[in-house]
C-alpha cells in the first residue's frame, strides 16, 4: 500500500478551501497551516503563465526528516504516511531543517507538527479533509498500488511532476500539469 | 521572470519568509563543542605520546575549560529545544542515521570524562587538594592507573565530537550551503584550532607555546585550504549551491565572513604567530583571542546563512 496525492494544477483556482478545511479538521493553531497554496507566476507580460499548487507534506519515500530525527519521533507508518509522535518529539528542529519543502512547523505546544494525510480519516476509509472539501475536485487521494484508486486513475492519463526531485526525497505529491 | 506567491498567506513563525528555526543557541554550542573537542584532543594526545611533563598546561590546566564549555554548550542545546520536558527521549534510543543522536550520545560520554580528567589532575595542580572521601581517592588512583587507555578513548571521542559539529549541518540536504562533506573536517579543524588557541592563551611555558603555535599554524593553513575547497565545490555544483556561495561572494554575508572569519580570525592571527616564532614580541592573548572570535563568528555565519539557502522549485 502506498498512499499518495495528485494535485491538478490546471483545475486549482487557489480558493484556499483546502487550507481552511485542514485547519478546522486538525485543530491547527492560529497562524499556522499544514497545507498552503502557492501561486507560481512565470514569464513576462503578455506571455505570463500561472500555476496554482495546493502544497503540503510530501510523505516522501526517502524522508530526510525521519532520517535526521534523533529520537525516532518522526516515523513512517503503513501506507508511507510520515507521522510525528508528539511525546517522543523534543522539538530540536532537525526535521524542520531537513525538509526541502518546509512542510513542518513547531507547534506552540513544543512538538513539531505537519500534515498527516488525515490518517484518522483515511483509517476509516475516508479521504483527507482537504480532498473532500475541494470545490473544483482538483485533489485526488488514494493507494498507488491499487490501479482503481482515485490517485492512480488521475495519474494514468496526465503528465505530472514532483517538487524538487533532485533533493532525492522521492516525494509522493504528484502535480498534474 | 519567475515569481512565487503564497496565496493562502502562509506566514508561519520562524519558517516564512526565511527559515530561522535555529537561533544563537546552536552556533554557540557548535563553537563550545569544537573548543572542548580541541582542548581534550591535545590533552589526551600528549598523554598518549608521553609528553605530559613538557606539555603541562596542555594536559593539566587547559582541560579545566572543557567541562565548563561542554556544560554551557549543553545548556544552550537544551534552551534550543521547544519540547524541553521530553529531552530524555534522546537517551531512550540510538538512531544511527541521525547525527544529532550520535552527538547526544557522544556528549553523554565525553562530558563526564572531561570532569574526571580534570579531577584526576587536581592534586597535581593544587597540592593541598583533598577529596575528603576515601572512595573518591580510590577512584582517582584507579583513573591515574588507566590514564593512557582513558586518553585514547577521550581522543577518539573528541574527534567524533569535533567532526559531528560539522556533520550535524552537512546531513541536511535541504540546505544547500550545509550539504557538503567538507563541513565535517572544516569544523573539526576549526574546533582543534580554537582549542589550541585557548591552550596557548593559558600556557605559561614559552617552549610549550612555541610547539603549540607551530601546530596551530598548520591547522589554520588546513582550514584556509578547506574553505577554498568549500567554495570551489559550491561554484562547480548545481544552481542551489552556486546561489548558496553567492551569499558569501557579494551577498549579505560577504563582509562578515571574509573580514571577521578569514582575515581577522585566520590570516591575521596566523601572521602574528609567524612573527612571534620569528622572535618578535606579540602579546599571547591577541592571536588567541582573534582565533576564538573568528571561530565563533564562523559558526554564527554558517548557521544563519545555511537556513536562508534552499531548493528552488
Amino acid at each position: 500500500m502506498r498512499y499518495a496525492m495528485a494535485i491538478d494544477t490546471a483545475k486549482c483556482v487557489g480558493c484556499g478551501d483546502c487550507v481552511v478545511a485542514c485547519q478546522t479538521e486538525n485543530n491547527v493553531p492560529h497562524g499556522y497551516c499544514r497545507d498552503w497554496i502557492v501561486e507560481n507566476v512565470s514569464g513576462s507580460y503578455p506571455n505570463v503563465q500561472v500555476e496554482l499548487r495546493s502544497e503540503r507534506c510530501n510523505h516522501c519515500d526517502n524522508a530526510p526528516c525521519v532520517r535526521c530525527c534523533p529520537t525516532g519521533a518522526s516515523h513512517i507508518v503503513e501506507g508511507g504516511i510520515v507521522l510525528v509522535t508528539h511525546d517522543e518529539c523534543i522539538g530540536c528542529g532537525a526535521c524542520i531543517e531537513s525538509c526541502p519543502y518546509d512542510a513542518r512547523y513547531p507547534h506552540p505546544e513544543g512538538y513539531v507538527d505537519k500534515c498527516t494525510f488525515c490518517k484518522h480519516r483515511v483509517d476509516k476509509g475516508q479521504n483527507p479533509a482537504c480532498v473532500d472539501v475541494c470545490p473544483t475536485h482538483c485533489l485526488h487521494f488514494g493507494d498507488l498500488d491499487d490501479p482503481n484508486s482515485d490517485v492512480s486513475k488521475a495519474l494514468k492519463n496526465r503528465s505530472w511532476k514532483v517538487l524538487a526531485p533532485e533533493a532525492g526525497t522521492k516525494p509522493q505529491l504528484y502535480f498534474l500539469t | 521572470m519567475k515569481e512565487e506567491l503564497f496565496v493562502s498567506g502562509r506566514n508561519t513563525p520562524n519558517i516564512d519568509p526565511f527559515l530561522h528555526i535555529w537561533h544563537w543557541q546552536i552556533p554557540l554550542y557548535l563553537f563550545l563543542g569544537g573548543l572542548a573537542a580541541g582542548i581534550l584532543f591535545f590533552a589526551s594526545y600528549y598523554v598518549i605520546t608521553g609528553k605530559e611533563k613538557q606539555m603541562q598546561y596542555t594536559v593539566k590546566w587547559a582541560p579545566i575549560i572543557a567541562p565548563f564549555a561542554l556544560v554551557i554548550g549543553l545548556g544552550a542545546l537544551f534552551l534550543d529545544l521547544k519540547h524541553q520536558l521530553y529531552f530524555w527521549r534522546l537517551y531512550t534510543t540510538v538512531r544511527f542515521t541521525s547525527p544529532m543522536s550520535w552527538g547526544a550520545w557522544t556528549l553523554m560520554l565525553i562530558t563526564p570524562m572531561s570532569f574526571i580528567w580534570v579531577a584526576s589532575y587536581m592534586k597535581e595542580m593544587f597540592p593541598k587538594w583533598d577529596w575528603k572521601f576515601e572512595i573518591l581517592n580510590k577512584f582517582e588512583a584507579w583513573i591515574i592507573s588507566v590514564r593512557v587507555p582513558f586518553a585514547w578513548i577521550m581522543m577518539a571521542l573528541s574527534i567524533i565530537l569535533g567532526v559531528y559539529t560539522g556533520i550535524l549541518l552537512s546531513a541536511f540536504n535541504a540546505r544547500p550551503l550545509w550539504n557538503t562533506s567538507i563541513l565535517g573536517p572544516l569544523f573539526l579543524t576549526s574546533g582543534l584550532s580554537t582549542g589550541l588557541a585557548t591552550t596557548i592563551w593559558m600556557s605559561k611555558n614559552k617552549q610549550e607555546r612555541i610547539v603549540l603555535s607551530r601546530i596551530d599554524l598548520i591547522l589554520i593553513l588546513v582550514e584556509l585550504f578547506l574553505i577554498i575547497h568549500l567554495f570551489m565545490g559550491f561554484l562547480a555544483s548545481s544552481a542551489v549551491q552556486t546561489e548558496a556561495a553567492a551569499l558569501f561572494l557579494g551577498g549579505q554575508f560577504t563582509v562578515t565572513f571574509w573580514v571577521f572569519v578569514v582575515i581577522l580570525g585566520l590570516a591575521f592571527p596566523a601572521t602574528l604567530e609567524i612573527l612571534e616564532l620569528r622572535g618578535y614580541h606579540v602579546p599571547v592573548w591577541v592571536p588567541a583571542f582573534l582565533i576564538l572570535f573568528g571561530g565563533l563568528v564562523f559558526r554564527f555565519v554558517m548557521v544563519e546563512a545555511g537556513q536562508i539557502t534552499r531548493f528552488l522549485y
